[in-house]
């Protein structure tokens, strides 16, 4: 299984039945697919959708936040762009789950420049991670093999503080008060190697196998 | 509602350097009869607030690459590569808000309001500068309202009245922008003789032209 569908598939197992969740763009939307079919779980995307169906792939007059058709589900609504901040920012959404350029131990996020390179602007991110109950962040572990979790973010913030869960293709790690704690590493793994590929300090008591992986 | 107009008739709202406010989301719900018309009047130094920069041929984005717009308020560009370029070679400024921020302070203006407190951007470059204030013992940035001179709307349905509701995801920016311009000019798919009292989304008197069909 391709990385990002091995984060994407243990983040769904994060969701709870009656959520209402947040997908950013990219692997977070491969979220969508792994929702255990048990789970009643709401999909809200930021231009204005509550209940965001499958993709189309027809113009539908309508898109989700990367711009392509999107469909809405049964009992699903359109509002406009205040009142779906006013969700996100008002503590109404449960969980989003966002990418990544950096993410430190103290749970700040850095994912939306990189100066004098690349300038795509923060979106709806900054008022996600802030406002949301849960912020799950979905990265690879490393970049061209460097740590991209580190002991402090060194690209502009999206967020200071926010970051309750890393999900990567080879480790869980929840943001502690004092820190990073790795929860699960992926079996074909050892602790010792996620340890070496990730720059800031984490606590391995009581590390079990990530969750949802099939092993052969 | 003043009256309905053709495209070419919003050449008079138009003028070099002024303040133009455009809804829709990557150009969903965006009015592209309008965009054409403000194109084709050849006005220039423009400040557009929108969402985002839209996509090269589509949207505001338009208006960016034929190198209208002197300065861009929105919350991303990622999707336009011409506007990373005007904004790193220096020929179009751009002011980056956080997408709940940007919406929030239009509808401030709108709405009366001297401002807004958010949390969104504290701890991060986009505080810097501007008021931090304690209310109910926490942070709150200060954020101010945020007008125009024109709002283009688009994505709507409009009724002989100038009410407006919207298509699907289209309305997102359109209804908050109507509130906060001088002059609002709706592009709608279609104008129906009557719309649902309880369907109206933004009603007519916010509404000042309509564009023809």
């Amino acid at each position: 299984m391709e990385d990002k569908y091995v984060i994407a598939k243990r983040i769904a197992l994060e969701l709870r039945d009656g959520d209402l969740v947040n997908l950013g763009i990219g692997t977070p939307t491969l979220v969508a697919d792994f929702i255990p079919s048990d789970r009643h779980v709401t999909l809200q995307s930021e231009n204005g959708i509550v209940g965001i169906g499958p993709l189309s792939e027809t113009p539908t007059g309508s898109v989700n936040a990367g711009g392509n058709a999107a469909t809405i589900a049964n009992g699903g609504s359109f509002i406009d762009s205040a009142l779906s901040f006013s969700l996100i920012r008002g503590g109404h959404v449960d969980v989003t789950v966002l990418g990544a350029l950096e993410v430190d131990r103290e749970g700040s996020l850095a994912s939306w420049i990189i100066p004098g390179k690349k300038v795509p602007g923060m979106g709806g991110a900054m008022d996600l991670v802030v406002g949301a109950k849960k912020v799950i962040i979905a990265t690879t572990h490393t970049n061209s093999g460097k740590p991209k979790i580190l002991n402090r973010c060194s690209l502009p913030l999206t967020a200071y503080r926010q970051v309750d869960l890393i999900v990567t293709e080879l480790a869980v790690i929840a943001v502690e008060k004092d820190g990073l704690r790795l929860l699960e590493v992926h079996p074909n793994h050892t602790i010792e190697e996620i340890v070496a590929l990730t720059e800031a300090p984490l606590r391995v008591d009581g590390v079990v196998p990530m969750k949802g992986v099939e092993t052969e | 509602m003043k009256r309905f107009v053709r495209a070419d008739e919003i050449k008079s709202f138009l003028k070099d350097g002024m303040t133009i406010m455009v809804g829709g989301f990557l150009a969903n719900g965006s009015p592209e009869r309008l965009i054409t018309a403000v194109l084709e009047a050849g006005v220039v130094n423009l400040t557009i607030i929108a969402n985002d920069g839209g996509w090269e041929d589509r949207g505001v984005g338009r208006l960016i690459v034929a190198r209208r717009v002197a300065r861009l308020v929105a919350s991303h560009i990622g999707t336009n590569p011409a506007a990373g370029r005007l904004m790193q070679s220096g020929e179009m400024a751009v002011t980056l808000v956080p997408q709940g921020t940007l919406v929030e302070r239009i509808r401030a203006k709108g709405a009366g309001l001297g401002g807004v407190l958010t949390p969104t951007g504290l701890g991060t470059v986009v505080a810097e500068g501007k008021p931090i204030l304690s209310v109910g013992g926490k942070d709150w940035l200060l954020e101010e309202p945020l007008g125009a001179d024109l709002a283009l709307l688009g994505g709507a349905i409009a009724d002989r009245h100038g009410n407006l509701a919207y298509r699907g995801s289209q309305r997102n920016f359109n209804p908050i922008m109507a509130l906060a311009a001088d002059i609002v000019v709706a592009e709608p798919y279609e104008i129906l003789p009557e719309l649902d009292p309880e369907c109206v989304i933004t009603p007519y008197p916010l509404v000042d032209y309509v564009l023809e069909g």
